[in-house]
């Protein structure tokens, strides 16, 4: 008889990490396998971590899990080919311990995550593929590994297993992604001397800027792209929706180019030494992309459920958050003695409802499709924008009023009148 | 700079990779679909890692060597489904440094 666990979770992420320590320190007998060589080999995030969700689940985290420079600047760049018009919020606040955000570098944040789960008293397997679910009718009892008689049995399956969800397809649970409903994101980290970081970034020792850009960047693709400032690396990538790469000819790695080669963005990174390149599928499809999450014996958290804000680039908060919320509806059960049916094990989703998670995820559900089918937000109006403020700034002898109406004059020219109030519309309807 | 001109090779020498020899974890069903049914042949464009390139005889051959795992190619052949799409076996493939 192969040995048997009151829960398996599978995979090492934010999620998983999240679930298998929640379940440890409930008392649980807690198997994790993760498939890398060692927790965070796998996995690629930009990286920003939110305080909040893990303090809510390791409140002294900050002692000693690897953080790369707390937030203190954050710059929204709109693009067009050769300048970008943009916001910055800097403040003295967010230079006040505990602070609220921090860079991180996953591969080390994740092996940290994994070593305080580890002492929890989970068991923590690596270099473990899971190939598929082991299944009694319709109920969950374990999974089967690419080990040596690698059937392992449990009570209770959480599959953290991350964007592509293979185990929940394989078994039935849910349909293919669809390409409209994730982006293709690529990265590199490229390595400076701390005082060059600090000095291009006017930041001191542990301080850090966010760069988040839209425009003409992602080549009239629904996308954006990003720069984070780690300790002595910064990081630099874009992700654009798949559905849009699928109806083009550029290459991810092509477009990363053209981002690195833009005037504004080249003399942040001049002089790095590029030391990693990356890709990753973030599922973006919102609200109505998220699959059924729960079933007989089964629970699903974090990327693998869709559980991604991408308006507000949140995704490893609420993988935090739905990793735990998981894990407690498991202990809540496991106390009551009551067993992991799909009936029982609602209440996953119901806690989900009524947290931040589902909350804002139903917000924005619009936002998706809007953006989508109206590529002009990525295209034109970065533009429009950049030449309004070209014209506005560059002082030439033309009188301030002429020049207004130029302005408008393209903008009506190029949207139209009724195009312009239109989208104004659809950016309310994607907000609100 | 065109996107001709970009070498993904060049971007992969500086990942780690431990390579599953001669067990690749992803695989064509059938090369004669993609040589003659498949029209837009988006993974030779989309794979950010560039594992599909497109023959003169409109064969694509994959070579996974420099897979980043992440997916992209499962997706985008949605028509034709084409592929067996496996992770590799543990310890395998991409090791992210930094992630």
């Amino acid at each position: 008889m192969a040995e048997k666990f009151d829960a398996i979770v599978v995979g090492a992420g934010p999620a998983g990490n999240a679930a298998a320590y929640t379940l440890a320190k409930g008392g649980l007998k807690v198997l994790q396998l993760e498939r890398g060589e060692y927790p965070g080999s796998k996995n690629v995030q930009g990286a920003i971590l939110y305080s909040d969700a893990l303090e809510r689940i390791i409140a002294n985290f900050r002692d000693d899990a690897p953080l790369e420079r707390h937030l203190i600047e954050q710059r929204v760049w709109i693009l067009d080919d050769e300048s970008y018009v943009g916001t910055t919020y800097r403040s003295a606040q967010f230079n006040q311990p505990p602070y609220n955000r921090y860079t991180i570098i996953r591969a080390h944040f994740d092996k940290w995550f994994s070593s305080r789960v580890q002492q929890a008293g989970a068991l923590v397997i690596c270099e473990t593929t899971v190939n598929e679910l082991l299944l009694d009718g319709k109920r969950v009892v374990g999974v089967r590994t690419d080990r040596q008689g690698g059937d392992i049995y449990a009570d209770v399956v959480i599959l953290a297993d991350g964007v592509n969800s293979l185990l929940a397809r394989k078994a039935g649970f849910h349909p293919e992604i669809k390409s409209k409903d994730v982006a293709l994101a690529v990265k590199e980290i490229h390595f400076l001397p701390q005082e060059t970081i600090e000095s291009r970034f006017n930041i001191g020792e542990d301080e850090g800027v966010v760069i988040e850009m839209a425009g003409k960047i992602s080549q009239g693709m629904m996308g954006t792209g990003f720069l984070y400032t780690n300790k002595e690396s910064i990081t630099l990538g874009i992700g654009c929706m798949l559905s849009d790469f699928k109806c083009q000819r550029t290459t991810p790695y092509a477009l990363l180019e053209k981002m690195k080669a833009h005037p504004a963005i080249r003399p942040l990174i001049e002089g790095g030494e590029m030391k990693e390149y990356a890709a990753h599928l973030i599922p973006e499809g919102g609200y109505d992309a998220v699959p059924p999450i729960y079933g007989e014996g089964w629970l699903i958290a974090g990327d693998a459920g869709m559980f991604v804000n991408g308006l507000h680039r949140e995704g490893s908060n609420l993988a935090m958050t739905t990793g735990q919320t998981a894990a407690r509806t498991v202990l809540d059960l496991a106390a009551a003695g009551k067993p992991f049916s799909a009936k029982n094990l609602a209440r996953y989703r119901e806690r989900l409802d009524d947290s931040f998670v589902m909350k804002d995820l139903k917000k924005y559900r619009r936002a998706p499709e809007i953006f989508h089918d109206n590529s002009q937000f990525f295209t034109t109006y970065p533009e429009l924008l950049n030449r309004a403020a070209h014209t506005l700034i560059r002082v030439d002898g033309v009188d301030k009023k002429t020049k207004e109406r130029e302005i408008r004059r393209n903008f009506v020219a190029r949207r139209s009148a009724w195009g312009l109030i239109g989208d104004a519309f659809k950016m309310w309807r994607a907000f609100e | 700079m065109s996107a001709t001109t970009v070498k993904v090779e060049e971007k992969l020498y500086q990942n780690r990779y431990r390579v599953d020899a001669g067990r690749s974890h992803v695989s064509i069903r059938d090369p004669e679909l993609c040589a003659s049914r498949c029209q837009t042949r988006q993974c030779t464009v989309c794979c950010p890692a560039g594992c599909y390139t497109l023959e003169g005889n409109g064969r694509v051959v994959l070579i996974t060597d420099g897979c980043l795992e992440c997916g992209t190619c499962r997706i985008v052949c949605d028509e034709h489904r084409n592929l067996d799409w496996e992770y590799p076996r543990g310890g395998f493939g991409i090791l992210f440094k930094f992630g």
